[in-house]
């Protein structure tokens, strides 16, 4: 008896080539011929531009051109939204791919210089003359909608880019005359998402095919076709994007930016490869940040704990460009998980997309649901402190109990399945939470103090049916295809259009092969990131690869078993019925001496020697698979802490976490996305924040001041799972790549607040510095 | 531009170049030597992906000149595994332990690790943390890289 490859921890099979320096990022591949771009940027977040002086730029040594808006105004068409919510007045405003008559935001693109090398294309940065004329400028994503704040855009009068309300059952009367209500302002501050490859592009042109092929750092190679299409006027086919080796999205590599574009203009005109690799400080600029949110929250409640209502007015901050998915963050996948694990029946989520003069918002790890579950766990926080309950017995008091085949919430989505008590439960009992609290009485009786936070989560991933996606706005489907191909040698290549960068992928998609046609592993070779060798898909993101390419990867597999069996009988001169399959082997039913392997199988289907009658040749199926629904992982968290009431400083002592994706293909990639997640959230709660200054400069425009978790400021996460299959997905799978940072953020801030009880502390604005803290403890 | 003859040993070969004053080392590896398993990652010698050792100590290479390495031996990712292809024990342990998920700082989190080793041979989990502050990890949590050096230490038959 064999272990299942289906739920085995096996090593990743992309590795060696990691861990041995042969991996092949997009900055490292060398083209004969390649010249470098490098973009000149705005030091200004609000000016017009009065002139631009190219001429010394273009005189250096090894320049071979300078480029501004005025030569790609009309070339390039504006950079699209591709998410327009509907109902919602969306202001779909110009996004030129360089500006040519004003700068919104500092990083904006002004011109761009191609040399022979990197460092003459920087030194003739530095020759480009701007003559700028300030305009006034705002950051904030409140203060941009009120009367007399800076404009951005003429066609967006108080800066809204969108106004969008979502309801379910009577939010304004649950609020009439509720027994309790808490309230809070929570600023959702801006993050730097941080891959730690920054953004690249590699442009080829051959004129005499009129083809394109450009090398991008995108999670989602094909959309970037669909858009470099629209943006060149290029004929989609025409175009070939690779994504090769990715180092990191969380959401910054969805986007399709102005630079890529504006490298693949540059090799249109020089006929040259053309290569443009920011550097980190123009990535912390220029590529897109995430969260931004000012929200204003209230929450109803019975005086048993009961919620009866939770509404909201928050103000999304855009940045200055609606970047290619951004309305949709705040709105759908943020406005519409207000019920959380939780049966809330009164629910009313309002929110403006503002435009101010800092750089486009995106998708960031979470993307919307971090925004959601940060707010809900917030506010049960506060109604335990007003009721002076547990934190966990509220929570008790409102999850909705286990379902297995869809339960309906009040803004209308239908979770798939869910058993949040028994994670709740699982956790608690993990921590040994009743000695915990008992250790906390006892350290505060010693002027120590420790805090405890714990958090139930439910949040939408596996993203999503394309009906829906049409429903809501985005400008394409989000199906996925998946081709499996075997050859006569037996082995077989996955071929998938979703484009895995660091998510291990090229395992569990083996790992799904494997178990469904016993094929090993080994013998299985996964193919992604290159349009011109993957069928069509729409990206890796929204933790949506495994659910949704991996379940076209095994019902195709299932139409090979089929046309296999059917081989396979007339190999064995038996009837297809009574075949029965097991552990890669076709055998006639009760003589299992007499077999066909699949290999034996691939061999003849690729032959094509002895086929029945009307069986076409090959042994290869390709399906398009659309998901029913999304899916709905959750679990419960915690947290605990102590602070230093001297200093301010915050360890975090210890974090355990239930995660229920349903079963794991590979529990060791499983928890490697959970730790990761984690941490990423953790930097939410206690370390990152993109910080402007009332310039819109941004202040922490390196690693040196935008302060990003490292190895000795985190302790050892304690996972766990529990098991709850997805009915809506062929494999039961649900997401799992962004549940720790939608679940961690909260956790962490809340076992702070906790922490800082006896000093009447009940909020903080994050990151949790120990500066705000120490201000905190010594105001009170 | 003023060019200098520099020569460097690189993975056991002596390699000769003219080289422009202002060439950063890392450019030099990359561009030059092709040698770009060494990675770029944040400019401000912050992150660690650039980490190359130098006379065997580990190095940021984004922060110091290819002249200034004149005469140096230098071991990149690309020379750590035996010469018959055989994985340095924490390129093993990387592996064997998901110490890395998108790759792009495993080169230099595995050379600072080497180094690490090196002056501690059987660290506990938290001078492994502590050694490796230098070193940014944006998908791991750095969780199992700790588990990967750990483990790289006791397959090393490191003494505590």
């Amino acid at each position: 008896m064999t272990t299942r490859i289906f739920g085995s921890g096996i090593r990743r099979r992309e590795d060696p080539r990691l861990i041995t320096g042969q991996a092949t990022y997009t900055d490292d591949i060398k083209l004969p011929g390649t010249v470098h771009a490098a973009i000149k940027r705005s030091i200004h977040a609000h000016a017009r531009i009065k002139s631009v002086d190219t001429s010394a730029a273009a005189a250096a040594p090894g320049v071979l051109a300078v480029y501004t808006g005025a030569d790609t105004d009309g070339v390039l068409n504006p950079i699209p939204c591709a998410w327009v919510v509907p109902d919602s007045d969306v202001k779909a405003v110009a996004y030129p791919a360089i500006a040519k008559d004003v700068v919104r935001y500092v990083g904006d693109a002004v011109a761009v210089v191609v040399a022979e090398d990197r460092y003459q294309a920087e030194d003739a940065l530095e020759l480009i003359e701007v003559d700028y004329e300030p305009l006034p400028v705002v950051v904030n994503p409140e203060e941009a909608t009120k009367d007399g704040a800076p404009q951005l855009h003429d066609d967006a009068p108080n800066n809204q880019a969108f106004h969008w309300v979502a309801s379910g059952g009577d939010s304004d009367a649950a609020f009439d005359s509720p027994e309790v209500v808490v309230r809070d302002t929570i600023i959702q501050q801006k993050l730097i998402p941080t891959p730690m490859e920054p953004r690249a592009a590699l442009a080829t042109w051959l004129p005499s095919m009129g083809e394109l092929t450009l090398w991008s750092t995108s999670q989602n190679p094909h959309i970037c076709r669909f858009v470099t299409s629209l943006v060149t006027g290029l004929p989609e086919h025409k175009i070939r994007v690779i994504a090769p080796e990715v180092g990191g999205g969380f959401g910054s590599k969805i986007a399709v930016y102005p630079w890529e574009m504006v490298t693949a203009f540059c090799a249109m005109k020089l006929g040259r490869p053309v290569k443009w690799t920011e550097t980190r400080s123009e990535n912390y600029i220029a590529t897109t940040h995430g969260r931004d949110h000012v929200e204003h929250v209230e929450l109803a409640a019975t005086r048993d704990g009961k919620i009866t209502g939770v509404r909201s007015v928050v103000y999304a901050g855009m940045g200055a460009y609606l970047s290619t998915a951004a309305p949709g963050i705040p709105t759908i996948l943020h406005g519409l998980m207000y019920c959380g694990p939780y049966e809330i029946p009164n629910v009313k989520a309002e929110v403006y997309g503002v435009f101010t003069n800092s750089t486009p918002v995106e998708a960031y790890r979470g993307a919307g649901r971090p925004e959601a579950t940060f707010l809900l766990e917030r506010m049960i926080d506060l109604l335990a402190a007003e009721l002076d309950l547990d934190p966990v017995e509220v929570r008790r008091r409102n999850l909705i109990p286990k379902f297995e085949d869809g339960h309906d919430i009040a803004l209308g989505l239908t979770y798939d399945s869910g058993d949040y008590q028994l994670a709740l439960d699982t956790v608690l009992d993990h921590v040994g939470y009743q000695a915990l609290r008992r250790e906390q009485a006892r350290l505060r009786a010693n002027n120590q103090y420790m805090g405890i936070g714990v958090s139930t989560y439910c949040e939408i991933c596996g993203i999503g049916p394309s009906q829906v996606a049409g429903a809501v706005g985005f400008g394409g489907g989000l199906w996925e295809s998946a081709i499996v191909r075997f050859y006569a040698t037996g082995k077989a290549n996955i071929f998938v259009g979703t484009s895995p960068h660091g998510q291990g992928e090229e395992t569990t998609f083996a790992q799904i092969l494997s178990d469904e046609l016993g094929v090993d592993v080994d013998d299985v070779e996964v193919i992604h990131g290159d349009t011109d060798n993957t069928p069509m898909g729409w990206g890796t993101y929204g933790s949506r690869t495994t659910v949704i390419s991996g379940a076209a990867i095994a019902l195709s597999a299932r139409k090979i078993k089929d046309k296999a069996k059917a081989l396979a009988a007339h190999l064995l001169e038996a009837a297809e019925e009574d075949i029965e399959y097991e552990d890669g082997k076709f055998f006639v039913r009760g003589s299992p001496d007499q077999s066909k392997t699949i290999q034996d199988v691939a061999l003849m289907a690729n032959v094509a020697w002895n086929m029945p009658e009307g069986m076409e040749p090959g042994l290869e199926a390709t399906t398009f698979y659309d998901t029913p629904n999304f899916s709905f992982p959750f679990g419960a968290h915690v947290a605990v802490v102590t602070v230093d009431a001297d200093t301010g400083h915050i360890e975090l002592q210890r974090y355990a976490c239930v995660d229920d994706c349903g079963p794991q293909i590979n529990p060791m990639i499983v928890e490697g996305q959970v730790h990761g997640g984690v941490v990423q959230g953790a930097g939410q709660a206690l370390w990152e924040g993109a910080v402007y200054d009332e310039n819109g400069q941004l202040l922490t425009g390196s690693m040196m001041d935008y302060a990003l978790p490292r190895a000795h400021l985190v302790p050892e996460i304690e996972t766990l799972s529990t098991e709850t299959p997805s009915p809506h997905n062929p494999l039961g799978v649900k997401g799992i790549g962004e549940t720790g940072t939608i679940a961690s953020t909260p956790t962490i801030y809340n076992a702070v607040i906790d922490a800082l009880k006896p000093f009447g502390v009940t909020r903080l604005e994050m990151p949790l510095t120990p500066e705000r803290v120490w201000r905190a403890i010594h105001q009170q | 531009m003023a060019k200098i003859p520099i020569q460097i040993t690189v993975n056991g070969q002596v390699r000769q170049f003219e080289v422009d004053t202002r060439l950063l080392l890392v450019h030099y590896l990359r561009e030059e030597l092709g040698l770009t398993g060494t990675k770029i990652g944040c400019d401000t010698s912050q992150c660690g992906a650039c980490v190359v050792h130098v006379n065997g100590a580990a190095v940021k290479s984004c922060t110091l000149l290819a002249v200034q390495v004149d005469g140096a031996e230098i071991t990149t990712i690309e020379g750590l595994a035996s010469d018959g292809g055989a994985l340095h024990p924490l390129q093993e342990a990387f592996w064997n332990n998901h110490g890395l998920q998108c790759g792009y700082c495993t080169s230099g989190m595995i050379m600072a690790s080497v180094e690490l080793l090196q002056r501690n041979p059987r660290p506990t989990g938290q001078e492994v943390r502590e050694g490796l502050e230098g070193n940014i990890c944006r998908c791991t949590g750095y969780q199992n890289i700790v588990k990967a050096v750990l483990a790289a230490a006791e397959a090393m038959g490191g003494q505590r």
